[in-house]
């Protein structure tokens, strides 16, 4: 991912800031510009998660490419945020410590790099709470 | 809207094609199809492409002038157009070659699909799948395509118990039909065993449970129904189509296990056809995943949620049973080149209605395909019925 392409969500990566839309409620993490409930009646501001959540399903990735070669085995998992968006994230913890309904929490961690002279990518992962 | 009906159709043998380059593919499809239909290249009104990522396989973009030129139809500037939408490109295709000739625009039209998937190394081939669902939030955190198609089955073997028999049988029933099918990438039969003991790809999913990495392509005629005759005596129809959209990333569905996009696009197609379930003789859909067979069996409304593991393992699913599954071995043996999937699909579909599938011909006169990008972001359905 450009440099340009990741510092362009840098703040949402780095603290969880999504978006909430104030006409029904809903929120958004990853953040969406637009609701799809509202659309032109919603009305977007941002909003910071509080970080926790709890395992939605989850999968043990044997096989990968690019930056997550080295990291297999490891658990890949949609989480619901209590806020009740959901995302996807790298789970960190034994694999055969992962359970639906498990309660989690964000941590700041590396996420990738720009092969081994570019820039190094850091954001929120997600590790047992 | 016209009527319109497919008058001839090609498709090469599906596999690991080292000899044969990406145009090549294209060209020997689109032969076929024209000798089918007993058509020269300059009847032709318009083309339409289906193809996943050229520009990654083969660093090759503008598809569309690409195909047109190595097929000599650039000469008599015939318009081709490249259509895109992941693994559903064939599929969506298809439609934008109906929409042209039921809309009176063209009358000869040609859909196809093709892509070349061997000339990347299996990592790229990772990364180039993972770009059908969402890089920025999905590719970041680690998803590789088997991952996802694997979330979905731990939620649904969790919700409604699922057995990994049930599963691996997906894959075994349609190695079963891939025998008989002289196009299919794997034309052996495998065992429950052989699913169970093969290596973990992403929990639960296995080897044996994904479909292959393949080279292909596939290519049909369409022609408004009227004419459809001057070409050929077995015209098939297209009696219904059906589009639908749904969220890009997994984890916004609403329901992990439900591909809403399949219950829209399969109902759209349904309503126009004017046709049942139960007239259904058999439906080619995308089972990319054994998981992803099973979930399509149930969001199309042939079974409820949780009963399609059921339906597999008594074999009604088979050819021969209630409602046959894949009777051109399915993505999992006929093999998976992406953007022809869903051309593949129509291309078996018309030969089991024309009657001319031998060894795993399904006697009946409506059939079904359903294509499906992604994770379900996309999915294309259509009936077919004898003219």
């Amino acid at each position: 991912m450009s440099v340009a392409r990741f510092w362009r969500k840098q703040q949402n990566r780095y603290n969880l800031i999504g978006t909430h839309c104030t006409t029904c409620g809903r929120y958004f993490y990853p953040p969406r510009a637009f609701c799809p409930d509202c659309r032109r009646e919603g009305k977007i501001v941002e909003f910071q998660a509080k970080g926790t959540g709890k395992v939605v399903t989850y999968t043990i990735i044997r096989s990968s490419s690019g930056n997550f070669k080295l990291l297999t085995p490891y658990v890949l998992a949609i989480i619901e945020l209590d806020e009740g968006s959901r995302l996807t994230t790298h789970l960190i913890c034994e694999i055969d410590q992962v359970y639906i309904g498990m309660p989690v929490k964000r941590v700041f961690r590396k996420l990738g790099e720009e092969g081994s002279s570019g820039a190094i990518f850091y954001g929120t992962k997600f590790v047992p709470a | 809207m016209r009527e319109v009906a497919v008058i001839g159709v090609g498709c090469t043998k599906f596999g690991e094609k080292w000899e044969t380059s990406f145009r090549n593919l294209f060209v020997q499809a689109g032969a076929l199809a024209l000798e089918d239909a007993n058509i020269s290249g300059e009847q032709i009104d318009e083309i339409f492409v289906g193809n996943m990522s050229a520009g990654r396989f083969v660093e090759q973009e503008h598809i569309g002038a690409l195909i047109a030129d190595y097929a000599g139809l650039a000469t008599d500037n015939i318009p081709a157009t490249r259509v895109e939408a992941a693994c559903a490109s064939g599929g969506l295709s298809f439609k934008q070659a109906y929409t042209a000739v039921a809309s009176g625009m063209s009358d000869i039209v040609v859909a196809a699909g093709v892509e070349k998937m061997t000339d990347v190394g299996t990592e790229v081939t990772t990364d180039v799948l993972a770009a059908a669902a969402d890089r920025e939030w999905e590719g970041i955190a680690g998803v590789t395509f088997p991952g996802l198609y694997a979330m979905i089955a731990t939620d649904y073997m969790n919700r409604f118990g699922l057995t990994r028999e049930q599963l691996a049988q997906v894959a075994v029933k349609n190695h079963e039909n891939g025998v008989m099918n002289p196009n299919a990438q794997f034309r052996k039969a495998i065992t429950l065993d052989t699913v169970i003991n093969s290596t973990l790809v992403a929990d639960p999913l296995r080897l044996f449970d994904c479909s292959p990495v393949t080279d292909g392509a596939a290519a049909v005629i369409l022609a408004p129904l009227d004419r459809a005759r001057e070409f050929t005596d077995t015209p098939i129809k297209v009696l219904g189509v059906g589009q639908a959209s749904s969220t890009l990333a997994l984890h916004d569905r609403k329901d992990i296990c439900t591909l809403d996009a399949t219950v829209a696009a399969g109902n759209r197609a349904f309503q126009m056809a004017k046709v049942e379930r139960k007239d259904i003789g058999f439906v080619e859909v995308h089972d990319c995943f054994t998981i992803a067979e099973i979930c399509a069996i149930e969001d199309l409304g042939f079974c409820k949620k949780g009963e399609a593991g059921r339906l597999t393992e008594e074999g009604q699913t088979a050819i021969g049973g209630k409602i046959p599954i894949n009777p051109s071995g399915g993505l999992k043996a006929c093999g998976h080149p992406v953007g022809a999937t869903g051309i593949k699909q129509v291309y078996e579909t018309v030969k089991q209605l024309r009657g001319d599938a031998k060894g795993r011909q399904i006697d009946t006169e409506i059939g079904m395909t359903h294509n499906v990008g992604g994770t379900g972001a996309t999915v294309v359905c259509h009936i077919f019925g004898r003219a």
